[in-house]
């Protein structure tokens, strides 16, 4: 009975969560049932990876309305893989919200904070696993309203402003996805995106059909902050709470790219996205300018976390990068960078979380000399940035490995040139943090910093590990984004 | 081709940009507000517009219809205007706190200026 | 042969947890040495009786492996740095106390997990697994290099860290993809693995990538990390960075030339010619600018730089004894280098004299380091007896043998210059007179020994090559 229902239990789980929160008080109550409910939804997911694993794609209906008139819940490796690091890294983020959250966040709202917090996992974990093109908006809005609300609640005014930015561009993201939907029902008189991939193959001239993609490509790619569509992000990654910043990172910019990647491969399928409009070339400029600005704006910054925001931006430049390469290899490299991009992210994020948890600052002048106070959260800050870096026995080498043998088995050199560059830049904002950390004598004030407790410790260290072993141990990584790269190809009608 | 047969959809394409002007070159942020509501309209003008059928009557069961109207995007905009209303919702709370914060709502003043002590 | 990976990485974590007590700490960084060095030796006899032993540990892509595997020239190369890791554990804790240098914990055990590493690149079984062991030695030497925590030290380590990682990220991991993107494999392959897979030009374009993208083998331009790492203690410079580092740059290159494009293949090549000019030329500048230098160790930095090249050349004349020569120098300039460091090192804690300039007289206080640092340029040079005419023989045998007559040239005019900036200064050691202020002895027993000990190496070596030559002998099939 349960099993029969993975699917939807998946997201409802989180929904019923979001709503009962509120109801639990002032006390620890909602933290312990965002727990519950985080830890949940994780077994369920892994559950659901493995029976996909086994059994290919599951198809589930809700309400019991079959497809194509109900919605339709579609399973498959790429989006299993996807709600899987959607529900880890929420789940160990939750862990850390409790210690994290408490000190950022007044007493009174703490409750409506989770309450927000579930409510946006259930539209993340709802976009990643519906079949339903007109559903996927809806669940997008629900992930984004809930998380302006988790933004605003950041601690500095510039929160506020922050969020506000962020929800206006994110408005009109989502509504420009909402008429590319429109456009695409106008032309095939279906929402199914299974329907929609098999009556769309013989469209590709039809003019709406390529204002949807247009539409969608730009609603996409705004949620996903693919370079010149950043703008929202160094902000509202800057002033969110502590823990905020890291599943934001970790899961939204994620989502994102499986929205793109569902559309580009599934939906519009090889021909129309890359044969007939050229999509790739369009994204590779983005993704290239994005790794290399970005990487040279994260460099410029003192702010540590909006220098990792920016470093964001350059990452899901890789991401893209890979997607756009459009062979086995390069969309292995997209997907296995999103799932290690979510690993290394929250990684530093939740240890940065831990620096501001002790001084209420992170800013680089401020960091000076703290690694002889709090040498685990620098060890982990240094094991992320390593990662980031791309060096051996990282999630990091993992990327930039199969990255660069994408461009390569391509023969396209100024590709494999930015990737490297990137690389190399990564190094350079790392190490600025990490010599100010060690190096710099430390700060009168900063003589009396203890470490951060081990309630935040021990999340962070998780993922670090978890950084580490997939960076050696690589089947369940690399093995699931190669099958699903393989079956989103073949899905799309082989390789154009 | 029918050009002003299709009214409603140049109604629609001139009221978004109408609503996408506002949200982007309005300094004051309730009116950045307002702009973005008729950004969201004007695409449920859109959907109502695609779910129009020649002689339909409103898709509700009634005796005399010959054809009805396409009730699907009519139900698909219901939800989105219950999304719109949430996210107006959170623009409004949004600018009454940032209003509290800096005491300001036009975004020229707030931004040159460092913010009030948050209370 | 996990063990003797294994060894120095308990080694650090035994450190750390003795860090309480220094004299305990000490034994235990002694006590690693010595086992190490056992593990490593009691392998050789395996090795050299034509056992090529392998062991897998992990799978970290699909067909590609971490895996070690033993063959001679790795085992040299583990055998030089193990050994010299005893003398120079000695010689550390003489040193650091002798200076009273602070956080020696954190010191010796960064030392261990970088010998850790070393061992990693002399054993590793596929090119994967080096260029893992090759950055777990940049990162874990970088603590070292910065070690003093001064300004100074951390632009160096800057310069170090910056150098060495963008090399290798930027060019040595994209020449791997590419050999892997061609050939399906990365395993060290007696004869190669390109040969046959990649045109020349494309064979060309990855030599050079490889050449300068182990940026750890100081081709120039890419030298400049070198003498930045001499703001280190001097231990480090002596073994790191006269020994397992920059040792593991050049029989990265000599391990590329000989195990993944293969003798036969490159000759003809004329991208290796390039290269021979390229290392070539960095032998006459650097020593041209050693000559300049004052700072002793500066000085010293710049010698490596050119005997680096020397390996470099060497492999690159690609006949069999140029071969053996590379991997001879390998051996004999590790001797000598690190005698050069230890003497600069106990200079310094005897006297805290840093400069060429200040050493007038300083024989008759110290002869003793004096002595031995006499034989280490001896071994520089290439005069006999010393382990250091053996391998410039072999390398010269090869030039004329190639018909590389510009080689020839350098070697000579290089001869000449290594006589110049070495031979003023323990001319002038001795037969120079000291000014009357000092007043000075030598310095602390474990110093002396071990510095003593190095140069006796060096000179034994001569005398007795018959190890290092046969498993020279066994990279290129045995064919004396």
């Amino acid at each position: 009975m349960i099993g029969d229902n993975l699917p939807a239990l998946i997201v409802v789980i989180p929904l019923l969560g979001a709503v009962i929160a509120p109801l639990l008080g002032r006390g620890q109550g909602p933290w312990w049932l965002a727990t519950v409910v985080c830890s949940t939804v994780l077994a369920l997911s892994g559950l659901l990876l493995t029976r996909v694993l086994a059994h290919g794609t599951l198809s589930y209906a809700l309400g019991g309305w079959v497809p194509p008139i109900g919605i339709e819940y579609r399973v498959d490796r790429l989006n299993a893989l996807v709600l899987l690091i959607v529900a880890a890294i929420s789940a160990v983020v939750t862990l850390y919200a409790r210690l994290s959250v408490a000190k950022e966040i007044a007493p009174e709202r703490l409750r409506f904070f989770y309450s927000a917090y579930l409510m946006c996992i259930t539209g993340l974990l709802g976009i990643t696993i519906t079949g339903d093109a007109f559903n996927l908006y809806v669940l997008l809005e629900i992930s984004s309203i809930s998380t302006y609300i988790l933004v605003a609640l950041g601690r500095q005014p510039q929160a506020l402003r922050a969020s506000f930015n962020y929800l206006v561009l994110g408005t009109i993201g989502a509504t420009f996805l909402l008429i590319g939907i429109g456009y695409l029902y106008l032309a095939t008189g279906t929402l199914n995106m299974t329907d929609l991939a098999v009556r769309l193959g013989e469209m590709s001239h039809n003019r709406t059909v390529r204002s949807a993609f247009a539409f969608i490509i730009v609603g996409a790619s705004l949620k996903l902050a693919l370079f010149p569509l950043h703008a929202w992000l160094p902000n509202a990654y800057t002033y969110a709470p502590s823990a905020v910043t890291a599943l934001l990172a970790a899961t939204a910019t994620k989502v994102g790219a499986y929205i793109l990647l569902r559309f580009l491969f599934t939906i519009f399928g090889l021909e129309l996205s890359f044969a007939t409009l050229r999509a790739d070339v369009v994204i590779l400029l983005a993704a290239s300018v994005a790794v290399i600005v970005g990487s040279l704006a994260a460099i410029r910054q003192d702010d540590v976390k909006r220098m990792l925001a920016y470093s964001s931006i350059a990452q899901i430049g890789y991401i893209a990068l890979g997607i756009a390469l459009v062979s086995v290899t390069g969309l292995s490299a997209g997907i296995l960078h999103l799932f290690n991009h979510a690993l290394m992210k929250a990684a530093l994020f939740l240890a940065l979380g831990c620096v501001a948890y002790r001084i209420n600052s992170t800013n680089i002048r401020d960091l000076h000399g703290l690694a002889r106070r709090m040498p685990w959260t620098f060890a982990a800050f240094t094991a992320g940035g390593l990662s980031l870096i791309g060096v051996p026995l990282t999630t990091g080498f993992i990327s930039k490995w199969y990255l660069l043998r994408a461009t390569i088995e391509r023969g396209w050199w100024p590709l494999a040139i930015i990737i490297i560059v990137g690389s190399l830049l990564a190094v350079v904002y790392v190490w600025r943090v990490v010599e100010a950390a060690y190096f710099h004598p430390p700060a009168e004030s900063a003589k009396a910093i203890h470490e951060a407790p081990a309630g935040l410790l021990l999340p962070t260290w998780a993922l670090v590990l978890a950084n580490v072993y997939f960076g050696i141990d690589t089947q369940l990584s690399v093995g699931t984004a190669t099958a699903a790269a393989r079956a989103l190809l073949a899905a799309a009608g082989g390789t154009p | 081709m029918d050009w002003i047969g299709h009214y409603n959809y140049w109604i629609y394409v001139v009221l978004m940009m109408i609503g996408f002007y506002a949200v982007i070159a309005k300094p004051n942020l309730v009116k950045k507000v307002i702009g973005l509501g008729l950004f969201q309209t004007a695409a449920f003008l859109f959907y109502i517009s695609i779910g129009m059928v020649d002689d339909g009557t409103a898709p509700i069961v009634w005796g005399h219809a010959v054809r009805y109207s396409n009730p699907l995007p009519h139900v698909l905009i219901l939800t989105a205007i219950v999304v719109s209303v949430s996210t107006m919702a959170v623009a409004l709370a949004l600018v009454v706190a940032i209003h509290r914060a800096h005491g300001s709502i036009e975004s020229n003043l707030i931004d040159g200026s460092p913010p009030k002590k948050h209370e | 042969m996990i063990a003797a990976l294994a060894v120095p990485l308990v080694g650090a974590l035994l450190i750390v947890l003795a860090g309480r007590k220094p004299n305990l700490r000490d034994a235990v960084t002694l006590i690693t040495a010595t086992t190490l060095f056992l593990c490593v030796a009691s392998l050789t006899p395996d090795v050299l009786a034509g056992a090529r032993p392998r062991v897998a540990l992990a799978q970290i892509l699909p067909g590609m492996s971490v895996a070690l595997a033993i063959e001679p020239l790795g085992m040299l190369f583990a055998l030089v740095a193990s050994f010299l890791w005893i003398v120079n554990s000695v010689y550390s804790i003489g040193y650091m106390r002798g200076n009273r240098e602070s956080k020696q914990t954190r010191f010796y055990a960064y030392f261990s997990i970088a010998l850790a590493a070393t061992i990693g690149v002399a054993f590793a079984g596929d090119l994967l697994t080096l260029f893992l062991s090759y950055e777990v030695l940049t990162l874990s030497t970088y603590p070292l290099v910065t070690h003093k925590g001064t300004p100074e030290a951390i632009r160096g380590g800057r310069v170090y860290l910056g150098l060495l990682l963008s090399t290798s990220v930027g060019l040595f991991f994209v020449a791997i993809v590419w050999t892997w993107q061609l050939t399906g494999t990365l395993n060290f392959t007696t004869g190669g693995i390109l040969s046959g897979r990649a045109s020349p030009l494309v064979a060309g374009i990855l030599l050079v990538l490889f050449c300068f993208g182990i940026g750890k083998a100081a081709l120039m331009p890419l030298h400049r990390w070198l003498p930045a790492a001499m703001v280190a203690p001097t231990p480090v410079s002596a073994l790191l960075h006269a020994v397992a580092v920059v040792k593991a740059g050049v029989f990265t290159v000599l391990k590329v030339v000989v195990y993944i494009f293969g003798l036969e293949f490159l000759q003809g090549n004329g991208a290796a010619d390039v290269m021979v000019y390229v290392a070539g030329a960095t032998i006459v500048i650097a020593s041209v600018i050693a000559l300049r230098q004052d700072n002793l160790k500066r000085r010293l930095a710049y010698s490596t730089v050119a005997q680096l090249s020397y390996v470099i050349m060497a492999s690159l004349l690609l006949v069999p004894w140029s071969v053996v020569g590379a991997a001879l120098h390998i051996a004999a300039h590790a001797f000598g280098k690190i005698t050069l460091f230890f003497a600069a090192g106990s200079i310094y804690t005897a006297s805290r004299k840093t400069n060429v300039s200040q050493l007038a007289g300083i024989g008759r206080r110290m002869p003793w380091t004096m002595g031995a640092f006499a034989i280490g340029a001896l071994t520089m040079i290439g005069v006999p007896p010393t382990v250091g005419f053996i391998s410039k023989w072999y390398i010269l045998l090869a030039a004329m043998d190639s018909a590389h007559s510009l080689v020839v040239v350098v070697l000579i005019v290089s001869t000449l210059l290594n006589a110049a900036y070495y031979l003023p200064i323990v001319y002038g050691a001795f037969f120079q007179s000291a000014p009357r202020t000092d007043l000075h002895g030598e310095a602390p027993l474990p110093i002396v020994a071990a510095t003593v000990a190095c140069a006796a190496g060096a000179v034994l070596l001569f005398w007795l090559p018959g190890l290092p030559l046969a498993l020279s002998w066994d990279i290129v099939g045995g064919a004396r």
